[in-house]
């Protein structure tokens, strides 16, 4: 179900949290709603939900103005950051909600609940009482029991921010094969690039309310709306000039044995390792080394891929150039 | 608001307009302003004044000294058996302050029965619940690596006692302290049951004064010290709580205690619990005692006619429970709204609220006395009378209880039953009222057990023809012979079983229910 925003505005408490929205999501799309914390990323998420109604705007479903709809009849699934788990409930109980105020019968309800269940790799926890999970299952039924109704969206709060690391890639893993297998409709808010981009089909930046950019992983690495969004995304190698800046992705700048740059730190993130240098100029830029990388100290010659060269405007946060 | 109006419309009638009344009684004569400065200036007045202060600090002192320990044993260390020695240590604080007088007569010998000692004692035990839980709850919260710091840095026990432990503590200390004085210094069943006619409180007088003496405006004007008092030591409380309050941490699992410690914690365990039990078991003993002999004469004798009581003291059982259910659906219809406004953060209605607390049972049966005795508002001969005394001071209870779990509630649960497709209505049948079910009745349970065992107020209002277990108690008490003793020990043991019963059923009942 394609779902689209239309100039979403919402007031709250005389702050603007969101100001003129405007996104589309196709059916079938994974978008990632990513920006730093306070960006009204989940507002934005329950306005998407119904749980907030916006100030001014449309929200449309499958080309349908849902937007006076509330949230019970909308019909979009949606995982709160922390889960939200029925305490009242055992897992079964919890998964099998939806199915139950829908009014399915009973035998439909409990194979929906296997199904789901089965789905997020927790089969034969039906009987489970929900204070007694870990962590990382309550999440997993909470995305079950999201699931369990069949919703045409889901919409994911954080689902992975209250993990440790180990498990939040592991489920991010997860969720990627299920979303592809399910061909859901999903928008997932995160604060974390990396799981934006493994994620997401599409990456919508949200900055002070306001969407700065949206666009797929690699045109967002290639072509940054602004600067702000180049750093937002962990660009280093970024030199403003006046209302311009310049940036340089790290992966375009080559760093080999040789002359006329000294490396100022090493330091390995897995496979690649990062550098610093500081050019005899006076410059210093961020490099990506994969294999055997040069040490704190080292001579090195350093060469920039004009391809890998952009030019950016700078914004502030309102928006204006 | 519109979920406060009844609450405040309920305290408008039932708790203001008595003060009022009160305030009219002792300050105007024949329309114009009079103040009853001859009882205000009167040296029995002041002596009254000055024993009721002198035993709520003699009593409150002695039941830290008490408590602590016990606070100390049930914070800091796990044992076999700790969770049933925390519930038994609430016992007492829900036994009626009149089967509490009663088992102290029933416990101490003759001569030692009716004394200061037995009112210091009976407090004692009445409010060393109040220290362990407070305190407890407070300690069990500090981390025990403070203490493991302290001593790594040198400091020896008594050091750290004095350094660290009283300080941490002191919060806790003050708040516990202010509510047990406050409870010892409005204290009416124990006082008038063990102070005999010797000692007696400005809330004991009050009532001398109204019921015996028929001397309204004297009554009238003790009521207003007794108001007076009140309010200076709830401020002086809440300035204390204030200046004192630190920030709580989290505490990790208590540990079991080990070599010399073990024989310490469980000395002081089982001293504090019997301690705990011996006063309700020699209340159970001298309800069988017949003669220099054992029997159930004194329960068969509950069905017989007596002189004591215009009705069988099995009447008094029966009017009993019919008061308090009326009084409990009252307090729970007043008390939700009431709960309901509070969580949503009106912090006036809250204090406003617990006013009929602090406000002392006996000034508010004085209150009602005075209030309703004319129209518009003749209910001096109702029946209602009885239950909406009782209701006015359990509603505190009853908002006391729902407040937290109110403000526990997790706003994302309906939010969760929406998206998934619960409508509203569905929402509040699935979510919201299975989750509240709990602390409802646990309400409505600790609603009904206040009514059952009110008796400051409710003696004020009672109807000879229709007297309460507690009333009937008090009135057994105050007559001559072994017989009447044994009949109020009876009566006791059976008010203790029904309040118990209350409390069990109310917190297990739904435990299950809500699965």
């Amino acid at each position: 179900m394609t779902l689209a925003l239309e100039g979403i505005d919402v007031v709250l408490g005389g702050e603007r949290i969101l100001a003129d929205v405007s996104l589309e999501v196709p059916s079938g799309e994974r978008l990632a709603l990513l920006g730093p914390s306070g960006s009204g990323k989940s507002t934005l998420l329950r306005v998407v939900a119904g749980l907030q109604q916006p100030s001014a705007g449309r929200v449309l479903a499958g080309g349908r103005d849902v937007t006076g709809v509330p949230a019970h009849r909308r019909g979009i699934g949606l995982v709160f950051q922390d889960p939200a788990l029925f305490p009242h409930r055992n897992v079964a109980e919890n998964v099998g909600f939806g199915p139950k105020v829908a009014g399915l019968p009973r035998a439909d309800r409990d194979a929906r609940v296997a199904e789901a269940l089965a789905l997020v790799g927790l089969s034969g926890t039906e009987k489970r009482d929900v204070t007694t999970l870990s962590g990382g299952e309550a999440q997993r039924v909470a995305l079950a029991r999201a699931l369990a109704p069949r919703p045409a969206t889901l919409l994911l709060d954080e689902p992975l921010g209250s993990l440790d690391a180990p498990l939040r890639l592991r489920l991010q893993e997860d969720l990627r094969a299920l979303f592809e297998r399910l061909a859901l409709t999903v928008v997932h808010v995160t604060h974390d690039v990396g799981e934006a981009f493994a994620l997401g089909d599409r990456i919508a930046i949200l900055r002070a309310g306001r969407i700065a950019q949206a666009a797929t992983p690699d045109e967002l690495w290639a072509h940054p709306a602004d600067e702000w969004v180049a750093r937002f995304l962990g660009m280093r190698n970024v030199e403003r000039d006046g209302d311009r800046a310049t940036v340089v992705r790290p992966e375009a700048v080559r760093v080999r044995p040789g002359d006329g740059a000294t490396v100022v730190a090493s330091e390995r993130d897995g496979a690649v390792v990062r550098l610093r240098v500081r050019r005899d100029d006076g410059v210093e830029l961020e490099a990506l080394s994969v294999g055997s990388a040069p040490a704190a100290g080292d001579r090195v010659s350093v060469e920039i891929d004009p391809a890998g060269v952009v030019e950016v405007p700078v914004r502030d946060s309102t928006g204006r150039g | 608001m519109a979920t406060a109006a009844l609450p405040l419309a309920f305290l408008a009638v039932f708790f203001a307009w008595p003060l009022v009344a009160i305030f009219r009684r002792s300050l105007v004569v024949d329309g114009a302003l009079d103040v009853p400065v001859d009882v205000l200036t009167a040296s029995s007045t002041w002596d009254v004044a000055w024993f009721t202060l002198w035993q709520a600090t003699v009593s409150t002192i002695l039941t830290l000294v008490a408590g602590l320990p016990f606070a100390w044993a049930l914070a800091r260390f796990s044992f076999p058996g700790r969770s049933m020695v925390e519930a038994l240590v609430l016992v007492p604080f829900v036994l009626p302050t009149i089967v509490v007088a009663t088992a102290f007569i029933a416990l101490l010998p003759d001569g030692v029965e009716r004394s200061v000692w037995a009112i210091l004692l009976a407090h004692v035990f009445f409010n060393v619940a109040v220290v362990v839980r407070v305190v407890g709850a407070f300690w069990a919260g500090l981390d025990e690596r403070l203490w493991d710091a302290a001593a790594t840095l040198g400091a020896g026990p008594l050091e750290r006692w004095r350094r660290l432990t009283l300080p941490l503590l002191a919060p806790a200390l003050a708040s516990a302290a202010s509510i047990v004085f406050l409870f010892c210094f409005t204290s009416f069943g124990v006082i008038v049951v063990l102070g005999g006619v010797r000692y007696s409180t400005l809330e004991t007088e009050i009532y001398n004064q109204a019921v015996r003496l028929f001397d309204l405006r004297t009554a009238a004007a003790l009521a207003l010290i007794q108001l007076a008092a009140v309010v200076a030591v709830v401020v002086v409380s809440g300035v204390l709580e204030r200046r004192l309050g630190g920030a709580r941490r989290r505490g990790r699992a208590a540990p079991r205690p080990t070599g010399r410690r073990a024989g310490v914690v469980a000395a002081v365990v089982a001293l504090s619990l019997g301690l705990l039990v011996l006063p309700p078991l020699a209340l159970v003993v001298r309800s069988l005692q017949v003669g220099s002999g054992y029997g159930t004469d004194h329960f068969a004798a509950l069905f017989d006619a007596t002189p004591a009581l215009l009705v069988t003291p099995w009447h008094a059982v029966l009017n009993s429970l019919l008061f308090a259910t009326v009084a409990a659906a009252i307090a729970l219809a007043v008390g939700v709204p009431a709960a309901i406004s509070v969580a949503r953060g009106s912090r006036g209605l809250d204090a406003l609220l617990m006013l009929p607390l602090g406000a002392s049972a006996a000034m508010l049966g004085f209150g009602f006395l005075l209030a309703f005795a004319d129209p518009p508002l003749d209910l001096r001969s109702s029946l209602a009378i009885v239950p909406l005394a009782q209701a006015l001071v359990a509603t505190p209870f009853v908002v006391r209880s729902l407040v937290p779990a109110l403000r526990a509630r997790d706003e994302r649960l309906p939010e969760a039953a929406a998206v998934l497709g619960a409508t509203p209505a569905q929402v509040r049948r699935e979510i919201e009222l299975p989750l509240l079910a709990r602390p409802l009745a646990v309400a409505a349970g600790l609603a009904f057990a206040v009514a059952l065992g009110e008796f400051g107020a409710t003696v004020f209002v009672v109807r000879a023809d229709w007297p309460t277990l507690p009333v009937a108690i008090f009135r057994f008490l105050g007559r001559p012979g072994a017989d009447n003793v044994g009949t109020a020990m009876a009566l006791c043991v059976v008010l203790m079983a029904l309040v118990t019963v209350v409390a069990l059923v109310s917190q297990r009942a739904v435990r299950h229910g809500s699965r």
